[in-house]
């Protein structure tokens, strides 16, 4: 994110900022109108960049008006390796997050209606560690599979992650089975499950529930893929193609079923979920 | 390959080496002297082993020598068919699989494959899979399934291969798909990390009923390398990153992340590979002897509280 798209003001000695009146879209640097930016519910209208939201802002424009529900809201990092790197303690780090965003965990999910339609939803916020999954985020997913799975409702997942958080060493890494597991469950027992991969969704959360939806649908642009850029290129010691590991590059590799543009993301969500009902 | 924190046990392996070799001639009388050695070399090696860093155990658990998937397979099978293929698009060298007997059992094996020089290295990608090998061992785990045979499953892996076309083939596609297979897969899974359980790499075949690490074996979810120059912004930190990810067997049996640490024999697994194997061998039918007599449905029922409880 380009560091001035949501610029810290002043803190001294100035009057109160008045609103932000343009936003920089940081995949094309174009000045886009606010109110433009916001009714565009934060794509670019130049480049068709769909910029990262937040859980609230996603539950928002996908969920009808006040049918959301919260589940399991006190679920909360843990500190199972008592990390600390060079420069803090994994614990203070996560701290400091929860009282800057404003969430116990990287995922925020519940119950809610898609037009009328009763779902469960898990929302990542990639502002809470990179959208990292640690155990807490984990538990969140699974327990929200399972309560899919009593209530015979669909289960929609919207990703948003770096993948598996570090810090929780290899916890973390074991909740790409766990959460797997519930996945699995919804599959065996003829639930819908619906993936959004948004931008970006890599790593272990690519490599576990992001990417076996009975659909995966991505958000126009949105980086996906397993292993890091960097990682790829050092590797084969070659620059990456542009558009390499982008939700375009996916649906021709055949690992998403549709791209579909957030705008009528609420609208295409309902009428897969209507489907189903038929049955 | 010797490692710094080895020199001393060298220096007296070079020892017993040398009387060895004065010994084959007439009239020589080493025996006592010799055992004399090697009582010290045992002592040693303990003391040593005892006292290992958690840097200096990763960098037992990749050294060169450890025994690998085949020489497991060696020393425990009577019978091994290889399988090839994903059926899908190609054979995946960097993972082995097929048909086994261990003991008394028939059962399916998948591991990472990885090369004992350089040569067999490059043709197994050092151990790193692409998405045909996940597939391929999903293959055999649904013929397991199908003939209701265990699956025991050896982990030894730096990582997912991390390539433009293991991208492009779908590899966390190939990774996810197993980790939700294996979760209800009917039939029993016992998972043995040998040496290096890297990250996806390793989880991606490595979902099971028990899993076990050899002692001197790791299993994070990220390199100490790649942590450190993350976290640190200096892959030189790696020790650091090493210590503070909780890699060891050890680590991980505290953590109840594997349910039974294997013991290698003082001086590692590379020193000794048949006291190796044959201790494998011993927790691996332990272990299945349990599992075979377990109904389905009970043992897919725990598999699922098993990873559900990690992180609660």
């Amino acid at each position: 994110m380009g560091w001035f798209t949501k610029s810290k003001k002043p803190v001294e000695a100035l009057p109160p900022p008045e609103e932000e009146l343009w936003i920089v879209c940081s995949s094309c640097k174009a000045h886009i109108f606010k109110q433009e930016w916001d009714k565009n519910l934060q794509v670019c209208p130049k480049c068709n960049f769909h910029e990262k939201l937040t859980c609230y802002e996603r539950i928002h424009i996908t969920l009808d008006e006040k049918t959301f529900r919260e589940f399991n809201a006190e679920i909360s990092t843990s500190d199972p390796i008592q990390f600390s790197d060079a420069a803090e303690a994994y614990k203070d780090k996560a701290e400091a997050t929860k009282t800057k965003v404003g969430l116990k965990e990287s995922v925020v999910t519940g119950s809610g209606k898609i037009k009328d339609i009763t779902v469960t939803v898990a929302v990542m916020d990639f502002r809470f560690l990179g959208g990292s999954l640690g155990s807490g985020a984990g538990e969140k997913i699974l327990l929200a599979a399972d309560y899919a799975l009593r209530h015979s409702r669909p289960y929609i997942v919207f990703s948003a992650s770096g993948g598996a958080r570090m810090h929780e060493g290899i916890i973390s890494l074991m909740q790409m089975p766990k959460t797997c597991a519930g996945i699995a469950r919804l599959h065996r027992a003829g639930i819908p499950y619906i993936s959004v991969l948004t931008h970006p969704t890599t790593g272990g959360v690519s490599a576990s529930y992001a990417m076996v939806g009975d659909l995966n649908i991505a958000e126009p642009g949105a980086l996906i893929g397993f292993a890091g850029r960097r990682v790829i290129e050092q590797t084969i010691k070659q620059e990456l193609p542009n558009g390499f590991q982008t939700a375009e590059y996916l649906l021709e590799h055949g690992f998403v079923d549709q791209i579909v543009h957030r705008k009528d993301m609420k609208d295409f969500l309902a009428s897969v979920l209507r489907y189903w009902q038929r049955r | 390959m010797e490692l710094d924190f080895e020199k001393p046990l060298v220096e007296i392996e070079k020892k017993i080496g040398e009387l060895e070799k004065s010994a084959q001639a007439p009239d020589a009388q080493f025996g006592p002297e010799i055992a004399e050695l090697e009582r010290k070399k045992t002592e040693l090696a303990k003391e040593i082993y005892a006292k290992l860093t958690p840097w200096q155990i990763v960098q037992v658990a990749r050294h060169p020598d450890r025994p690998l998937m085949v020489d497991y397979l060696g020393g425990m099978c009577s019978q091994f068919i290889e399988l090839h293929g994903d059926r899908c698009f190609g054979d995946d060298p960097g993972v082995l699989g097929g048909l086994a007997t261990f003991g008394d059992y028939r059962v399916v094996v998948i591991g990472h494959r990885k090369g004992k020089n350089v040569e067999e290295n490059v043709k197994f990608n050092f151990g790193m899979a692409n998405p045909e090998g996940y597939r391929k061992a999903l293959r055999l785990m649904r013929l397991a399934e199908k003939y209701r045979l265990p699956v025991v499953s050896f982990i030894d892996t730096p990582g997912a291969y991390p390539g433009p076309e293991a991208e492009a083939r779908g590899q966390a596609e190939a990774i996810a798909r197993n980790l939700t297979e294996m979760s209800l897969l009917q039939t029993p899974i016992v998972v043995v990390v040998t040496g290096e359980g890297g990250s996806g790499g390793a989880i991606g075949i490595g979902v099971g009923d028990v899993v076990l690490m050899l002692a001197n074996s790791i299993y994070s979810v990220i390199s100490p390398e790649g942590c450190a120059s993350i976290l640190w912004r200096d892959g030189a930190k790696a020790p650091e990153a090493a210590a503070a990810l909780r890699l060891t067997a050890r680590d991980l049996l505290e953590l109840d992340v594997v349910d039974e640490v294997i013991p290698e024999p003082p001086g590692g697994a590379h020193r000794n590979h048949e006291e190796t194997i044959s201790a494998t061998q011993k927790s691996l039918l332990k272990h299945l002897k349990k599992l075979v007599h377990a109904s389905t449905k009970k043992l897919v029922a725990a598999r699922y509280e098993k990873y559900s409880r990690i992180g609660r």
